[in-house]
């Protein structure tokens, strides 16, 4: 059975079908969503179980002439590195369904089906091993994203959602641009056949920066990661958890599947401002996130700083730091997936996202502030939290790079324990801030079940993260062996 | 010169064509008003008819009639059968708009004829002449068409400037087309590619006319700097004529320019390959950034247009067959996305009111969430984003000019696209973001409702599988060559 493409187009076909049933029909909408989600979420768990955890070469393969003219195909495969973020991907998408539930008024179907849809664009480009079918994927998931800030988003959505559009827009046009060089020189549009076309270092350069503008968008990377605040704090609460949780991912993603195999010698001769972007994101954005003060901003800039901590990973070139970044970035999923979604719950209830509108929280709502105290642990790299392994093994990567490497990156354990406890103590804890606070209920089964089924992820992943790391092995030592063969040799000089 | 009566048949479409509508001119004298549906039918039936002989008299082979004037090959039958639907598609769209205008009248239709007889022959000459009279025949009906709503005042401005500019442009043209004349001896297409290769190719009088015919073709291309007439007209002009003019005659000026300059002047491709780039930069320059400060809807889509001819340029400058399939590709999608985008203003005009200023689509997702998307796919189109076949369009053109070296055109290009990308997105804003400013629902004609509905998911259709259109324009280009 053609898995991946089911785990595609299932969603997008639901998504199709909640648009037809229409917003006058909420019921109906909501539950075909949640119905389309969960089983789109199911057909995923097969990839897992079925996964060949010796295999170094993609899995699932599947490839079909698409587009004969440019020799693009219709090629899907997963391998190690893209098969837990489908994974992430679809399991974060039911829970978003289920957080937009009651909150979402207007335009139910609408809504629901711009998240189905995207959940399948998002997981294309994960599966998609073809430069176009990539880029179509990649394109694709603007619109629905866009239509969710600026239909469902804060005051400034107009604003957020045109900046979010044009800025990625810019950077993956580049990458068109890189693609069709690549295509022209190695006539086809095939990724891996691109990781073993041999290129000299000035096209490995220009390719690596093209390649760049795009990622570095994405992930967002100091400096050009304004959009994302803009982005985070007008989006409704779904549009958040899935621009934290996965379209970041999408970013750094695209760093490991092209910009490391393809232009090996170009990573290497950047690897240094690389190296030093990551570093600025962590410790200048970390304390840029001290001093916000609206939650979401704040998470928004934390989120930033986390994902410093993944390119920093990336660019060590070692196994400890690619797979330490791995799991920082479905770590990451899950903890800002989370910390949006308590703002969320908080914000349905007071309507404020502002830090001085709430305090003590807590003595009205015990189990939701506990679940936000162990999500915010969790984002300041609390041991036994999913949030603790990959920063832990990305400064143990770095250490064996540079010493200072490691130095300023550990740093963020105080800034991230910082930002993110404090935020904790002046919101939850203390004495009831106002009457908002005083007529705050404490969370519903329904959204008790979304934090729960995310502080049983958080957890696991924290105390055994084996099952994260074994599928990846194979494929990050595979990745590693091949960026450390120089694809130029002696014409290696500019 | 021998008349052969061989020669009548490559020439049977524009002859049924040319019968027919004198038909129609006669016989709509003696129409009533309410019997004015039987010249509406029959216009239809004409292209209905024309596409079916066209289509059974397809050459893949070029033929040539009349002593090498008129060809009919493969790209030549393709085009027409183009042709026929977006005149269908056309007049199905404008019928509500131009019964409540008064404009419902026989002229109408056999103007619209004539225009096509003109765009017919542009795509079938294979001679100075011909192609010239072909271009003069479109552009006469269609100063007509635009002078047609003769008690408003914008409409008649933009026919005068039209007019005044048009006969400008045709001046060069013929001019330019003179001098190559003079310094090649001959006329024909063929026999002009044949005595290129022993011309010098610095001959003052041949770059002199090189440079006047393109200052010509660029004229009716709409490319900058000879672009000052397309916002006026098109905002001038009734939306539904505008709908005409912004559709039908890019597949005809496409055919003109294949003829004239790859054909013809292929050969000194090393001196226009320059002259077109910096018209496609300038074109996709000011086109997308003027364009942002346009508040009338036909003004916008008029700048979007300059924008996407720049575009169209890049695919001819790669002077190569994947350059000339790009190009045939981009304009056969940009009259599709046009087509959509003329079609959504007439579909939300009614009596005494013309939807054309960028508020009236505010909400529109409120009033008509079918609509609002069919929109969101042309705008998403027109952006050159996927999964809609404007992308495909894009990355054609783009690919050819890399191709042909010019790299950094393209890098340009696609930064210029960044910015139509936010015009284009206002529209999406204005539709989904904003509140109704006009509750009236919105009250369409049924064919005018289904056909737009294909047109647009058509839009989405071939971004998804775009192979087979590649493949039609690819052999019509390759039979050709």
């Amino acid at each position: 059975m053609p898995l991946l493409s089911l785990v595609i187009w299932l969603p997008i076909l639901f998504g199709v079908a909640v648009l037809l049933v229409g917003d006058r029909n909420a019921f109906a909408a909501r539950w075909m969503a949640f119905i389309g989600a969960l089983l789109s979420f199911l057909v995923t768990i097969p990839l897992y179980t079925q996964f060949d955890l010796a295999g170094a070469g993609m899995q699932f393969v599947e490839m079909r002439p698409w587009i004969e003219n440019f020799k693009v195909n219709y090629h899907l495969g997963v391998d190690g590195i893209s098969l837990l973020f489908i994974l992430l991907t679809s399991f974060t998408n039911v829970l978003v369904v289920i957080a937009g539930w009651k909150v979402i008024e207007k335009n139910v179907a609408q809504y629901m089906a711009a998240f189905l849809i995207m959940a399948g664009l998002m997981n294309g480009v994960f599966a998609a091993l073809d430069g176009i079918l990539f880029y179509v994927f990649w394109e694709a998931m603007l619109i629905p994203m866009f239509i969710v800030i600026g239909v469902w988003g804060g005051a400034r959505r107009v604003y957020a959602s045109i900046k979010f559009f044009l800025y990625t827009l810019l950077g993956s046009l580049l990458m068109l641009v890189a693609f069709i060089y690549l295509y022209l020189q190695s006539g086809s549009f095939d990724i891996q056949q691109w990781h073993q076309f041999p290129l000299n270092m000035r096209e490995q350069v220009l390719i690596f920066l093209a390649l760049f503008s795009a990622f570095a968008v994405k992930v967002p990377m100091w400096p050009v990661h304004t959009w994302l605040p803009d982005a985070h704090v007008e989006a409704p609460t779904g549009g958040s958890v899935v621009l934290a949780a996965i379209m970041l991912k999408l970013g750094a993603y695209g760093f490991l599947r092209f910009s490391l195999p393809i232009a090996p010698d170009g990573s290497h001769e950047l690897a240094g401002f690389m190296i030093t972007l990551s570093l600025i994101a962590v410790v200048y954005i970390g304390l840029v996130a001290l001093v916000q003060t609206d939650m979401k901003k704040l998470i928004a800039y934390s989120s930033i700083s986390h994902m410093g901590f993944v390119t920093l990973g990336f660019f060590i070139f070692n196994a400890l730091g690619v797979e330490g970044a791995l799991v920082q970035m479905i770590s990451h999923g899950f903890i800002s997936g989370a910390m949006f979604l308590c703002v969320g719950v908080m914000y349905d209830r007071v309507h404020s996202r502002n830090i001085a509108d709430y305090g003590g929280v807590a003595n009205k709502m015990p189990m939701f502030a506990a679940f936000f105290v162990l999500f915010a642990m969790a984002n300041s790299g609390l041991p036994a939290t999913s949030g603790f392994v990959g920063e832990f093994m990305v400064i143990m990567g770095a250490i064996k790079v540079n010493f200072w490497y490691a130095f300023l990156a550990a740093s963020t354990l105080i800034f991230g324990a910082a930002y993110t406890l404090w935020m904790v103590k002046r919101v939850v804890f203390g004495a009831v801030g106002n009457d908002h606070v005083e007529h705050m209920q404490d969370i519903s089964a329904r959204e008790f079940l979304v934090l729960a089924t995310l502080a049983v992820a958080v957890l696991a992943m924290g105390v055994y993260p084996k099952p994260f790391t074994e599928v990846m092995h194979v494929s990050v030592n595979n990745l590693l062996a091949h960026v450390a063969v120089s694809k130029c040799g002696a014409a290696c000089a500019w | 010169m021998n008349f052969a009566l061989t020669d009548l048949l490559p020439v049977l479409p524009e002859i049924f064509v040319l019968g027919m509508l004198c038909f129609i001119l006669i016989l709509d004298l003696f129409l009533a008003d309410d019997l004015r549906f039987i010249s509406y039918g029959l216009t239809l039936l004409t292209l209905v008819g024309a596409a079916l002989i066209t289509a059974s008299t397809f050459s893949h082979m070029p033929v040539l009639a009349f002593s090498n004037m008129f060809v009919d090959d493969a790209l030549a039958d393709t085009l027409k059968l183009m042709l026929y639907g977006v005149v269908a598609t056309v007049l199905i769209y404008a019928r509500g708009y131009i019964q409540l205008r008064g404009l419902y009248r026989g002229e109408f239709f056999v103007l619209m004829l004539f225009a096509m007889l003109g765009m017919m022959v542009m795509i079938s000459g294979s001679h100075f002449l011909t192609l010239y009279l072909g271009l003069e025949l479109l552009s006469l009906s269609l100063y007509a068409l635009v002078a047609l709503q003769r008690d408003s005042r914008v409409a008649t401005e933009a026919a005068m400037k039209y007019f005044v500019l048009g006969a400008i442009a045709s001046g060069m043209l013929l001019y330019g087309l003179s001098m190559i004349y003079g310094a090649t001896g001959t006329l024909s297409i063929a026999q002009l590619a044949a005595t290129l290769p022993n011309v010098d190719h610095l001959d003052t009088v041949l770059v002199f006319g090189l440079v006047f015919t393109i200052a010509g073709l660029a004229f009716k291309l709409g490319v900058v700097p000879f672009h000052m007439w397309i916002p006026d007209v098109y905002h001038g002009a009734p939306t539904a004529v505008t709908l005409f003019i912004g559709s039908a005659p890019k597949l005809a000026a496409f055919a003109f320019v294949m003829r004239l300059l790859i054909d013809g002047l292929g050969g000194l491709a090393l001196d226009w390959q320059p002259m077109l780039a910096l018209m496609a930069i300038l074109s996709m320059a000011i086109g997308n950034i003027t364009a942002i400060a346009q508040t009338n809807m036909k003004r916008m889509l008029a700048y979007s247009t300059i924008s996407h001819m720049g575009f169209l340029l890049l695919g001819f400058l790669a002077a190569s067959p994947n350059g000339y399939n790009a190009a045939m590709f981009y304009v056969v999608v940009y009259v599709l996305m046009s087509l959509g985008g003329f079609g959504m203003i007439l579909l939300l005009s009614r009596a005494g009111f013309e939807a054309d200023q960028l508020d009236d689509f505010k909400g529109l997702n409120r009033r008509s969430p079918w609509y609002a998307f069919l929109m969101l796919l042309l705008m998403v189109s027109m952006a050159g984003i996927p999964p809609t076949v404007g992308f495909y369009a894009k990355l054609s053109v783009l690919q050819a000019a890399v191709q042909a070296g010019y790299l950094w055109l393209v890098v340009a290009a696609v930064l210029m696209s960044v910015i139509g990308a936010y015009y284009y997105l206002r529209i999406v804003k204005l539709m989904y973001f904003d509140e109704p400013l006009d509750a009236a629902p919105i009250q369409v004609n049924p064919d005018m409702s289904v056909l737009l509905s294909v047109n647009a998911l058509a839009v989405l259709a071939l971004g998804i599988l775009p192979q087979p259109l590649m493949a039609l324009c690819a052999s019509a280009i390759k039979n050709m060559l």
